[in-house]
């Protein structure tokens, strides 16, 4: 019994050492973009607005902003529905080749980001499409496509398939089933993808860097300050890119969590 | 059962139906995926002529990085790196995935990957910055050890930077990985060894570890995918001397001008990363010599 405690203890501590390790960059940047210092260390320095206010009043900030917020949202709608689609499919249907067809729309997550990057850049150079905000878009509904997919699909496993069926044997079409029992059963699974793919594509850098051209995002502007030198500007607006992801993040989890039986007694 | 049928019925006709679902993804997927991941390997063997790309089949790109010793560096350094990180983000993730999986209730557990699944989604560039920061000569691990007389250490611009970088960046996901694989070990069998006298550990490593074998290496696959591919650590925190492959290739395509040779090493990697992922899913759902 006093063996197993003391292992018990161990592996608590061992955990709560993994979590400090994980957590403490992200602790860090949100107490130094509130410390005065030039160089962020600890002692901290007194207590300021200041990097926020600097990034207030930076035109630069906030037209990186708008675009993350417009890539992010549309990119969040297209990858979405993509995701759905794709979702819906492989539920409701079997065909040929379809180990090639899920393979084709699971893999971008296992390519190399820099990889990705280079051979986006390269086509739409080629196909006429580069340094837009919609070459990022693209770009983006690539990457998260599998995501919004993965979540859709997994919420459909739960579902009861006769559902679909009875609607149909009472006489909906098969539109009309879509819209009416497929749809909402998925809607927490949709949310939850929105958020997710908002996040991912709020915080990714390495495509949007290589085919934005002059239409940087906030990532794409952190990394161009940080090449530069210590700025605690960076703090200031990674607090901010943190907060933001995380919120997603975590309402993608919890709609994504949502049980079965509450959807389905709507 | 039902649907199934339903489909089948249907297969000889066109059905808009279901064309509607499934083609999009496809079309997509071709042109903005396929597409671009072909034609940089066609690029591999373009010409470039005062700073202009010309489309041609040369070997020319090839041969030139192939000769060259500072790609050869790049790729040991990067392949080394990468296998250091897998091996040790498995090591480090093993006994707190044993917790989640078999010392905790279903409950925190699930608590436990939420947290977890948190920062793998967040602002990998931010955290890495901010490691830049802590782990800078003056930064808050030298400041926190010159209270008890030591330091300070060089931790930025070297390997042990860049493995910090990395483990950032994996260990959450094989944290995750490791645990729903160690979770799904039927527990009978690690009560039947216990039973039959079998030592905690030995219960580890010959019937806990064969059983989830599979997620175990998936887990590390992934790490390796994720640590190849990374340029932000070893760029920022690992000082890039010598560069890694990442790093060349946006050196390489920056800096240089130089797409097609950029796009040598991106194919070099991937063809890299497919024997690896191979290998690995082989040995993953090898079975068992039988007895």
């Amino acid at each position: 019994m006093k063996e197993s405690n003391t292992l018990k203890w161990f592996l608590w501590i061992y955990i709560g050492l993994i979590f400090v390790f994980i957590f403490s960059p992200i602790i860090f940047s949100m107490i130094f973009s509130f410390n005065s210092a030039r160089f962020p260390t600890i002692p901290l320095e007194s207590f300021t607005w200041h990097w926020y206010e600097t990034i207030w009043n930076d035109s630069d900030v906030w037209q990186a902003a708008k675009t993350s917020v417009i890539v992010s949202s549309c990119t969040a709608v297209i990858a979405t529905a993509l995701g759905f689609a794709t979702a819906y499919s492989d539920f409701r249907y079997n065909f040929r080749f379809k180990g090639p067809y899920l393979a084709l729309v699971l893999l971008p997550p296992t390519i190399p980001l820099i990889i990705l990057a280079l051979a986006m850049l390269a086509w739409f150079s080629k196909i006429g499409t580069s340094g837009q905000i919609y070459s990022i878009v693209i770009a983006h509904s690539v990457m998260t496509a599998p995501f919004a997919m993965a979540i859709i699909r997994l919420r459909l496993n739960q579902i009861d398939e006769n559902l679909e069926a009875a609607a149909w044997n009472l006489g909906a079409s098969e539109w009309r089933a879509m819209k009416e029992v497929i749809l909402p059963f998925c809607k927490p699974a949709i949310v939850s993808s929105l958020c997710l793919t908002a996040a991912v594509s709020f915080d990714e850098f390495a495509v949007a860097w290589f085919v934005s051209g002059l239409n940087k995002t906030i990532p794409v502007m952190i990394m161009e300050i940080v090449t530069g030198n210590i700025d605690p500007r960076v703090n200031a607006i990674g607090t901010f890119v943190f907060i933001t992801s995380m919120t997603l993040v975590i309402i993608a989890q919890i709609f994504f969590m949502t049980r079965p039986k509450e959807a389905s007694a709507q | 059962m039902n649907t199934q049928k339903k489909s089948t019925q249907k297969k000889r006709r066109f059905n808009l139906y279901a064309m509607v679902w499934r083609t999009p993804i496809i079309v997509w997927q071709l042109l903005f995926f396929v597409g671009p991941l072909l034609f940089m390997i066609a690029m591999s063997f373009f010409l470039v002529k005062n700073y202009r790309m010309i489309e041609a089949f040369e070997m020319k790109n090839w041969i030139k990085m192939f000769s060259k010793n500072y790609f050869w560096d790049s790729y040991y350094l990067t392949f080394g790196l990468a296998s250091l990180s897998t091996i040790i983000a498995t090591v480090i993730a093993f006994p707190a995935s044993f917790a989640l999986a078999f010392k905790v209730s279903d409950n925190v557990r699930r608590w436990v990957i939420f947290l977890l699944i948190i920062p793998f989604f967040t602002s990998y560039l931010v955290r890495i910055f901010s490691w830049y920061v802590i782990l800078a000569e003056s930064g808050v691990i030298n400041a926190m050890l010159s209270y008890v007389g030591l330091g300070p250490y060089t931790m930025l611009n070297t390997m042990f930077g860049t493995l910090v970088g990395y483990m950032t960046l994996c260990l959450p996901l094989v944290v995750i990985l490791q645990t729903f694989s160690l979770a799904n070990v039927d527990k009978n069998l690690i009560q039947a060894a216990k039973n039959l006298g079998c030592s905690p550990i030995k219960t580890i490593y010959s019937v806990i570890i064969p059983l989830a074998k599979t997620g175990l290496i998936v887990a590390a696959l992934f790490c390796f995918i994720l640590s190849f591919g990374d340029f932000v650590s070893p760029y920022y925190l690992g000082g890039s001397k010598p560069p890694t492959l990442p790093i060349l290739i946006i050196d390489t395509t920056k800096s240089g001008q130089q797409w097609p040779r950029a796009a040598v090493v991106a194919v070099v990697m991937m063809a890299t990363l497919i024997t690896i992922a191979f290998a690995a899913l082989a040995l993953a759902y090898k079975k068992r010599a039988s007895r």
